[in-house]
């Protein structure tokens, strides 16, 4: 298996006031280019401090998080986030939010009307071209989050990772951006690792659910392979056998095997 | 005591009620369909009260200054008003000017004492906000210094400064300085983490992050201590002018106090409370300007 993200006996631990709290222990996956890959588990079991890690916000105690083989030291530009509260600067329009990003990456390689293009092209993208000279005040929610993927796909980074991005959202808007980042992840063959607590969420878009246990000392408990072809409708998979294994499994393995450690 | 309020009824405030009944009758105009009465309720509530006030207050002056015979009426000073706003510009020597260049020479000593205070305050509060190490050898001066009356400052400024108009922009200067620093360094400290979060995924650069995150973000509580220090440089350069002499509303006040002239001191106060909210007004127009919607 090729090695782009991979980590390896990744463990974390928190000072706290009540001394030492071992959030993540020995906790290794290999990612492969282009896969989606979903960390799905109860609240609390680390997954967003995973998510952090090869983020380069947080460092792990142990173990070390390589990307192209490379130790992941700090936060950079070949990483993108999309934050489930958007995240957005409410100063700036929603092209300059995006803008930021764009010229942080390739101003140095790049002429403005480049950037600029860039910019438009990532708005595009996600369908926002209309709103391009709007403030993050004056659009819904839905809208704010698809501009925190604009933001994040316009770096064109190596991997793209998403925080629970959708998990703020009403159940329709969540479908439709669901769908749209399936078209956008094929689009653009990026890699992604997402964190999410909706297990129809992980079936759908994911290759593999990775499905981590509760902390403390957290670690990856099992990881279910999604064998469905793409692209993928989800009214189809509704009385698809594959999906339906898949996503008994996952609930399986969330609701029997780890609820009773969580009580 | 009678026949001077019912002047001030006649005199004063006619202007007002005219003015105050006037706009319902043009929104009835504009709105032929809606319901008049509504209407005309909606603006008898902005303009009534304040109006009501405003007689109480014409009104007990009245009768105070009628048991009073050394303080003037509300009609007396109205009628000094009109007469010292006729002429609001001459110039007869250094310590006879019109109440427009006193008015005007205050104002030059604030906008002179803030804009220095400014500059340096809005900086200095935001290393403060940033820098923990800046903020623990700072805070205990500033917590010392702040409560200090501002004219306690005067001795110092004349010593320093061997004259008396610097002396008063120093003492300005010193009094707008605190809220500067504060609210700029409060503000800088509550940046939400979200934005910090954006910056270090972005990996900007520590200048791209101090233009576009900390300055926009820390820009309301800016705002903010420009209006709270503008307000206290504008209470203080009446204290500071009466000490120092020279042109100005406050010397101006005391100049009037040495010729008794009551009336005019009455009239002071007027300019300094209307001018004083003016700035106020002002300033909260271009804090609006600048107030952006934090919807997370």
């Amino acid at each position: 298996m090729q090695k782009f993200l991979s980590i390896e006996n990744v463990g974390m631990e928190f000072d706290t006031k009540r001394g030492r709290f071992e959030a993540l222990r020995d906790v290794n996956l290999l990612i492969q280019k282009g896969e989606f890959i979903t960390l799905i588990g109860h609240s609390g079991c680390g997954k967003s401090t995973l998510l952090n890690m090869v983020a380069g916000l947080l460092y792990p105690s142990s173990g070390v998080v390589l990307l192209s083989n490379r130790e992941v030291k700090g936060a950079g530009t070949d990483r993108a986030v999309v934050f489930q509260n958007h995240s957005l600067l409410p100063w700036l329009t929603c092209f300059d939010n995006v803008y930021l990003s764009v010229e942080r990456v390739f101003a140095e390689t790049e002429s403005k009307a480049k950037l600029k293009q860039r910019t438009h092209d990532a708005l595009k993208l996600v369908g926002l071209s209309h709103a391009e000279q709007k403030h993050p005040g004056e659009i819904s929610g839905g809208m704010k989050q698809r501009v925190g993927i604009a933001r994040a796909i316009a770096m064109q980074p190596k991997v793209l990772l998403l925080d629970e991005p959708f998990g703020a959202l009403d159940a329709l808007t969540r479908a439709k951006l669901q769908d749209e980042l399936m078209a956008i992840v094929a689009e653009i063959k990026s890699t992604v690792v997402m964190v999410t607590h909706d297990v129809d969420e992980a079936v759908l878009l994911s290759d593999r659910i990775v499905m981590m246990t509760n902390g403390p000392a957290a670690t990856i408990g099992d990881v279910v392979t999604v064998p469905l072809a793409r692209p993928r409708d989800r009214l189809k998979l509704l009385a698809d056998p594959v999906y339906l294994d898949c996503r008994r499994k996952v609930l399986e393995f969330l609701y029997q095997k780890q609820l009773r450690a969580a009580a | 005591m009678s026949t001077v309020a019912n002047e001030v009824l006649v005199d004063a405030p006619p202007q007002a009620i005219t003015a105050a009944v006037k706009p319902p009758k043009l929104a009835i105009v504009a709105k032929p369909g809606g319901s008049m009465k509504l209407v005309i309720m909606k603006w008898t509530m902005v303009f009534l009260p304040p109006l009501l006030g405003l007689l109480m207050f014409i009104g007990v002056w009245a009768i105070v200054a009628g048991s009073s015979p050394n303080l003037p009426g509300p009609a007396k000073t109205w009628a000094s008003a009109v007469h010292l706003f006729s002429d609001p510009f001459y110039q007869k020597g250094p310590n006879d000017q019109g109440i427009g260049w006193n008015i005007l020479a205050s104002l030059k000593r604030v906008g002179i004492g803030f804009g220095m205070a400014a500059v340096i305050g809005i900086p200095v509060g935001f290393l403060i906000g940033r820098v923990a190490f800046l903020n623990g050898m700072l805070s205990p001066i500033i917590s010392l210094l702040r409560p200090v009356s501002p004219l306690a400052w005067l001795p110092i400024g004349l010593l320093v400064f061997k004259a008396a108009n610097p002396a008063a922009i120093w003492v300005i200067f010193i009094s707008a300085i605190w809220p500067l620093i504060i609210n700029t360094a409060v503000g800088v400290s509550r940046v939400p983490q979200d934005y910090l979060n954006v910056a270090k995924v972005l990996d900007l650069s520590p200048w791209k992050v101090t233009c576009k995150i900390l300055l926009p973000a820390t820009l309301p509580y800016i705002l903010t201590g420009i209006r709270l220090s503008i307000g206290v440089a504008w209470l203080v350069i009446v204290a500071a002018e009466m000490l120092t002499g020279g042109v100005g509303i406050g010397f101006w006040v005391w100049d009037e106090w040495n010729n008794l002239n009551v009336e005019h001191i009455i009239i002071a106060i007027f300019v300094v409370g209307i001018v004083g909210l003016l700035l106020e007004q002002l300033l909260v127009f271009i804090a609006k300007k600048f107030s952006y919607e934090y919807v997370s």
